[in-house]
C-alpha cells in the first residue's frame, strides 16, 4: 500500500548521499563536447543544454543474447482475448515470428520446449509499480518515490531515483512473469511528476532498463493524499475544491508557455506541454466516481486526456462514462476500506467496468502483489462470474497484457503475443488463473531471463549478495 | 434490473438472535482442518451448536435440518490470526479506529476485548469470506507491548468475545526498538523491567516498586501495566513475540532459560528457516509470514516464501500470520500459494490439507482454541463453511457460513453496493432509491 499508508512514514527528510560511485561516474560521462560539464568560463564558447524535447537520459537498453525458440502443445493466450488450445509460439530474434495451432509451421534445429499442460501469455506487465523508488529494504535513505515538497512537481522524473538493486525486480520476473512495469512518482502531491517504463531485466543502471521508444506517463493525484499532507502543512490544497483549483492554474499556466515563443525553459512546464500535445499519458490516482467524473471535464476543459485512472476503486459506478471517454480503470481485485475513499471498494468492479465495455487494468502499487498480479485478476473474474459475468479466461489475460500496454502507450510493441512483437512471454505451469501455478520460463525480447529450473537464472541482485539466502528461491 | 434485492432482506436477521439449529450437511467434499486430505461424499452433523459427527457419510447419526452439499467442498470455519477485526471501521480515519492509541500511558494493559465491534463492516466482510473465528489485538504505540489480544467470534451476535486477554503481544524487532527507545538492546531491558516487576507483584522476587518507567512523557509500563503482564511472567497468558531477524528469533528462544514459565509464540518469524531446528526443539508454535520474499528490512533479509513450509518441516507447528496480509481473507491465496510451491523445484510449501491446518485448526490450537475451532471433529464448535470451489483457490467464496450452528447473514456494504450496481440504469429513479 505504497501509495497510501506507508506514505507519510517515508515522507520525512530525506537525505541525498552522494556515493564515491556516483562521483566517479560523473566524472567519466562528461565527453569533450559536454558544455554542460564546463566550470570554467569561455568567452569564446556558447552554452547550450540537449534542447528539450530531443531525448536524455535515453535508454541503453538492447536485447540479451537469444535463440530462436518454440513452445508448443501449450494452452496460448494471446494477449488479446485469443485462446489457442495446443498451440504453438515461435519467437526468434527477439520478436515473435509465429502463434497459432499445433500445425504451425517451425524450422528444425531450434529450441522446442513442450508445453503440454502449460499455458503460454505475453509477459505480464504492471501499470502501477514503485519499484526502485520505494525499493527493499524500505529504509529512510531509500525513500525517493514522491517529491511531495510542493503540491505540484511535475519537473521531477521517476527514473532518476529508480534503484537498478531494488531485489523487488527480480521478485516480480520470477514469481508473477513481470516482463514490463510502469514505476510512477508517488500520490502525496496533485501532479508527482514524469513515470518511466522498464523493461524488467537487471542493470547497472535504469538506462540499462528503460523501454526503448516508450511514452512518459504523468502522475496526477485526486483525493485525500494532496489534501491531507498540503492541508496538514497549512497550505493550500486543504480541500478538494483545492485539489481542483491548483490543477487548472497549473494547466492555465502551462497553456500560457506553451503559447509563449520567449518563455523561459521550465522543466515542469515542459512535462505539461507534453501532455497537452498527447506526448506524455496521464496516470491518475483517483478512488472516487465523482471526483473521476471531476477530472474528465477538467481534461476537457484543458485540452488533456486521462489514459487511465488508477486504484479507481469506485470505477464500477461509472462504467459507462469511462467507456466514452477512452479511459482505463487500472485496479485491485479486493483492497478496500483501508482509508476513507476506498470505503466502497467491491470485488466486482473489474467485472462491472467489463459489463460496461469499458477498459480494465490489474495493477499492483505493491512489492508483493506484483508477483501475483495473475491472481488477482482470477478473484476479479470469479466475482463476476457469480453475478452472471462470464469473463473468458483469454480476456482476463488482456487485463495484465494488452490492455495495460495500451493504457502506456507500448501496446504496438508488447502486450501481445502477435507476429513482430517483442517476444516477451512466460511459460505457466498450469493455468495462470490458478493459484497453483507459477512461471516456469519468462523470456523478455526473445532471451530467456528466468528458469524455474535452473537456480541460476534466478536474478541476484547487488544487495543480496553475501546476504542470507543469496540465490535462494524466493 | 431488480435481482438479487432479495438478499436485502436477510440484513434484517441481523438484529434478532438467530437460534443454533441441528443440520447435517451430505455430499460433500469434506475437508477436516485437520491436515489430513479431503473426504468425497462426507457428511457432517452439527447439534446443540456442536459437531457431532464429520467423515464418511457410512456412520453418521442422522437427524436435523438436511443440506445437500452437492459434492460442494465444506470445510471448518477459517482461524485468522494476527487481527485487528473488530477493532477499526477505516484504518485511516482516526476517530474509527481503536488498533493504537499513541496518546495513551497504558500499554500492556490494554484489553482489545473491551471495543470489539461485531457490526464492523471487516467483520461482516470477513465472515461472509469464511472466517468465523479470529484472533484480534490492538497494535503497540508507545511502548513495546501491544496489549492484550482476544479470541472472538464473527457471527455478529453482541457477544462477539469468546476469550478475553488470551494472549499478550510485544514486538522485539525493529518495531520494538523504535517504541523502546532506539535499540533492540532497549527493548530487551525494557521487557525485563517489566517482567520482574510482574513477579515481584505476585511475589516472586524482588519487592514491587512499579511506579512507571517512563521518560520525558512517553510511559512505557506503568503499575496497571505491570499488573497485566502477571499472567504473563507466570504463563497463564501466551506472550507472542513479533520478530523476523534470526538473532531475534535466538533471542526470544533464550527468554525461556530466564522466564521457563513464559508460554511463547513467535509472529512473523521471516527468517525462522535459518533457525527452524531450534524454534522446533523449543517447542515454541510459529504465527509465520507466508509469502513475504523480500528484504523489506535488515531483519527480514533472508526472506522466502519456502519459510512456512521450512519450518514445519522441521516440525514446528506453523500457522499463517494475517497481520501482513492486505486483509486476513487472503489467507485462502496464501494457503494456496503454498501448495503452490509443492511444485517449484527447490521450494518448501505444504500439502493442500496442511496448506488449509494452517489457516484453520493449527491457528485454532495456538490461540487455545484446540479442537474446538479450525476442525470439525465431535465436540468442535459448529462453524461449517459451504464453498463455491476449492477453499484454497483463489476466487472461491463460501455460499453458506455456519457459526456454532448458526447459518449466518453473508450481506454487507459491500455485496449491497454490488445488488445496487448491477446495472447503471437510472432512466427511472437514481440509484439512491435502488435499496
Amino acid at each position: 500500500m505504497l501509495a497510501d499508508t506507508k506514505l507519510r512514514a517515508r515522507m520525512g527528510v530525506m537525505v541525498t548521499l552522494v556515493s564515491a560511485l556516483a562521483l566517479s561516474a560523473c566524472t567519466t560521462t562528461g565527453g569533450s563536447g559536454d558544455p554542460a560539464s564546463a566550470s570554467a568560463k569561455s568567452d569564446d564558447k556558447e552554452f547550450a543544454a540537449t534542447p528539450a524535447g530531443d531525448p536524455v537520459f535515453a535508454s541503453t537498453y538492447k536485447p540479451f543474447p537469444n535463440v530462436a525458440t518454440a513452445l508448443t502443445g501449450a494452452t496460448v493466450y494471446d494477449g488479446k482475448g485469443g485462446k489457442i488450445e495446443n498451440g504453438t509460439v515461435f519467437f526468434s530474434g527477439g520478436k515473435i515470428v509465429a502463434v497459432g495451432g499445433p500445425d504451425t509451421p517451425i524450422p528444425a534445429d531450434i529450441a522446442v520446449f513442450d508445453g503440454t499442460g502449460k499455458f503460454v501469455t505475453p509477459g505480464i506487465i504492471d501499470i502501477h509499480s514503485h519499484l526502485g523508488d520505494y525499493p527493499s529494504p524500505g529504509v529512510e535513505a531509500h525513500s525517493d518515490g514522491n517529491e511531495a515538497t510542493s503540491p505540484t512537481t511535475p519537473e521531477v522524473w521517476a527514473e532518476h531515483s529508480v534503484w537498478p538493486q531494488d531485489p523487488g525486480f527480480s521478485r516480480a520476473l520470477a514469481n508473477g512473469g513481470v516482463t514490463a512495469l510502469q514505476i510512477l512518482p508517488g500520490s502525496a502531491n496533485l501532479m508527482g511528476g514524469r513515470s518511466v517504463t522498464l523493461k524488467n531485466v537487471p542493470a547497472r543502471t535504469v538506462q540499462g532498463m528503460k523501454f526503448p521508444d516508450a511514452p512518459y506517463g504523468m502522475k496526477m493525484a485526486c483525493g485525500e493524499n494532496p489534501k491531507r499532507v498540503y492541508g496538514g502543512r497549512g497550505r493550500m490544497p486543504s480541500t478538494r475544491m483545492g485539489n481542483f483549483a491548483v490543477n487548472r492554474e497549473t494547466w492555465l499556466s502551462a497553456i500560457d508557455y506553451a503559447n509563449d515563443p520567449k518563455a523561459k525553459r521550465d522543466l515542469g512546464k515542459e512535462t505539461l506541454v507534453g501532455v497537452l500535445k498527447g506526448e506524455i499519458l496521464i496516470h491518475n490516482h483517483c478512488y472516487r466516481a465523482d471526483e473521476m467524473a471531476l477530472v474528465l471535464d477538467m481534461a476537457k476543459e484543458m485540452g488533456y486526456k486521462v489514459s487511465t485512472f488508477h486504484h479507481a476503486v469506485e470505477a464500477y459506478k461509472i462504467g459507462d462514462l469511462l467507456r466514452e471517454n477512452d479511459v482505463c480503470s487500472a485496479i485491485w481485485a479486493d483492497w478496500y476500506g483501508f482509508k476513507m475513499e476506498s470505503y466502497d471498494g467491491i470485488l466486482e468492479n473489474a467485472a462491472f467496468l467489463q459489463r460496461e465495455g469499458a477498459c480494465v487494468v490489474i495493477h499492483s502499487d505493491d512489492q508483493n502483489d506484483i508477483q501475483r498480479l495473475n491472481q488477482e485478476a482470477a478473484k476479479a473474474q470469479a466475482a463476476g462470474l457469480r453475478v452472471g459475468i462470464n469473463i473468458p479466461d483469454a480476456t482476463v489475460i488482456q487485463w495484465l497484457t494488452h490492455n495495460a500496454a495500451k493504457a502506456m502507450g507500448i501496446d504496438d510493441m508488447t502486450g501481445s503475443l502477435e507476429p513482430g512483437k517483442m517476444a516477451d512471454v512466460v511459460l505457466w505451469n498450469g493455468d495462470p488463473l490458478s493459484v497453483y501455478s507459477r512461471p516456469e520460463k519468462v523470456w523478455i525480447d526473445g532471451a530467456l531471463m528466468f528458469d524455474a529450473m535452473n537456480p541460476k537464472t534466478r536474478p541476484v541482485s547487488d544487495f543480496e549478495l553475501g546476504q542470507p539466502g543469496e540465490g535462494d528461491v524466493k | 434490473m431488480k435481482r438479487l434485492l432479495t438478499l436485502a432482506a436477510s440484513a434484517l436477521a441481523l438484529s434478532t438472535p438467530a437460534m443454533a439449529q441441528d443440520v447435517t450437511i451430505t455430499n460433500a467434499r469434506l475437508v477436516l482442518g485437520d491436515g489430513s486430505a479431503p473426504i468425497d461424499n462426507g457428511t457432517v452433523v452439527v447439534q446443540g451448536g456442536t459437531v457431532v459427527y464429520a467423515g464418511p457419510a457410512s456412520g453418521a447419526p442422522a437427524g436435523g435440518t438436511a443440506v445437500d452439499a452437492k459434492g460442494a467442498w465444506v470445510t471448518p470455519g477459517l482461524f485468522a490470526t494476527v487481527t485487528t477485526l473488530g477493532l477499526a471501521d477505516v484504518s485511516a480515519v482516526g476517530e474509527t479506529n481503536d488498533i493504537t492509541a499513541r496518546g495513551t500511558p497504558f500499554s500492556a494493559a490494554l484489553d482489545a476485548s473491551t471495543a470489539i465491534n461485531p457490526t464492523s463492516q471487516h467483520i461482516l466482510v470477513h465472515r461472509a469470506a469464511g472466517i468465523t473465528r479470529a484472533a484480534t489485538t490492538t497494535m503497540p504505540a508507545g511502548s513495546i507491548f501491544a496489549g492484550q489480544g482476544a479470541i472472538i467470534d464473527l457471527d455478529g451476535d453482541p457477544r462477539p468475545v469468546m476469550q478475553a486477554r488470551a494472549f499478550q503481544m510485544i514486538n522485539l524487532g525493529e518495531g520494538g526498538a523504535d517504541r523502546a527507545g532506539g535499540s533492540r538492546v532497549a527493548a530487551h531491558a525494557l521487557l525485563r523491567a517489566a517482567l520482574r516487576e510482574a513477579q515481584a507483584l505476585v511475589g516472586k522476587t524482588g519487592i514491587p516498586e512499579t511506579t512507571e518507567i517512563a521518560k520525558d512523557d512517553e510511559v512505557f509500563l506503568g503499575r496497571f501495566d505491570a499488573e497485566a503482564l502477571v499472567p504473563v511472567v507466570t504463563g497463564r497468558q501466551k506472550l507472542y513475540v513479533a520478530v523476523d531477524r534470526m538473532a531475534d528469533i535466538r533471542a526470544v528462544l533464550a527468554l525461556k532459560a530466564e522466564y521457563p514459565r513464559l508460554d511463547l509464540v513467535l509472529v512473523g518469524a521471516t527468517e525462522g528457516w535459518l533457525v527452524a531446528n531450534e524454534i522446533a526443539a523449543a517447542g515454541v508454535p510459529v504465527i509465520a509470514n507466508g509469502l513475504i520474499d523480500l528484504p523489506e528490512t535488515f531483519e527480514q533479509l533472508g526472506a522466502t516464501q519456502s519459510n512456512a513450509g521450512r519450518l514445519a518441516k522441521a516440525g514446528v507447528k506453523v500457522a499463517i500470520n494475517a497481520a501482513t496480509l492486505q486483509d486476513p481473507r487472503r489467507l485462502q491465496q496464501v494457503a494456496g500459494n503454498l501448495v503452490a510451491l509443492t511444485r517449484m523445484p527447490g521450494a518448501s510449501g505444504m500439502d493442500w490439507g496442511k496448506a488449509f491446518a494452517a489457516i484453520s485448526s493449527v491457528p485454532a490450537e495456538i490461540s487455545g482454541m484446540g479442537g474446538k475451532a479450525g476442525v470439525l471433529k465431535p465436540g468442535a464448535l459448529g462453524d461449517v463453511v459451504l464453498w463455491t470451489d476449492d477453499p484454497l483457490e483463489v476466487g472461491s467464496v463460501p455460499t453458506r457460513v455456519f457459526i456454532g450452528g448458526v447459518e449466518q447473514d453473508l450481506t454487507n456494504h459491500q455485496t449491497r453496493l454490488r445488488d445496487r450496481y448491477i446495472d447503471l440504469d437510472e432512466s427511472d429513479r437514481p440509484k439512491a432509491y435502488d435499496w
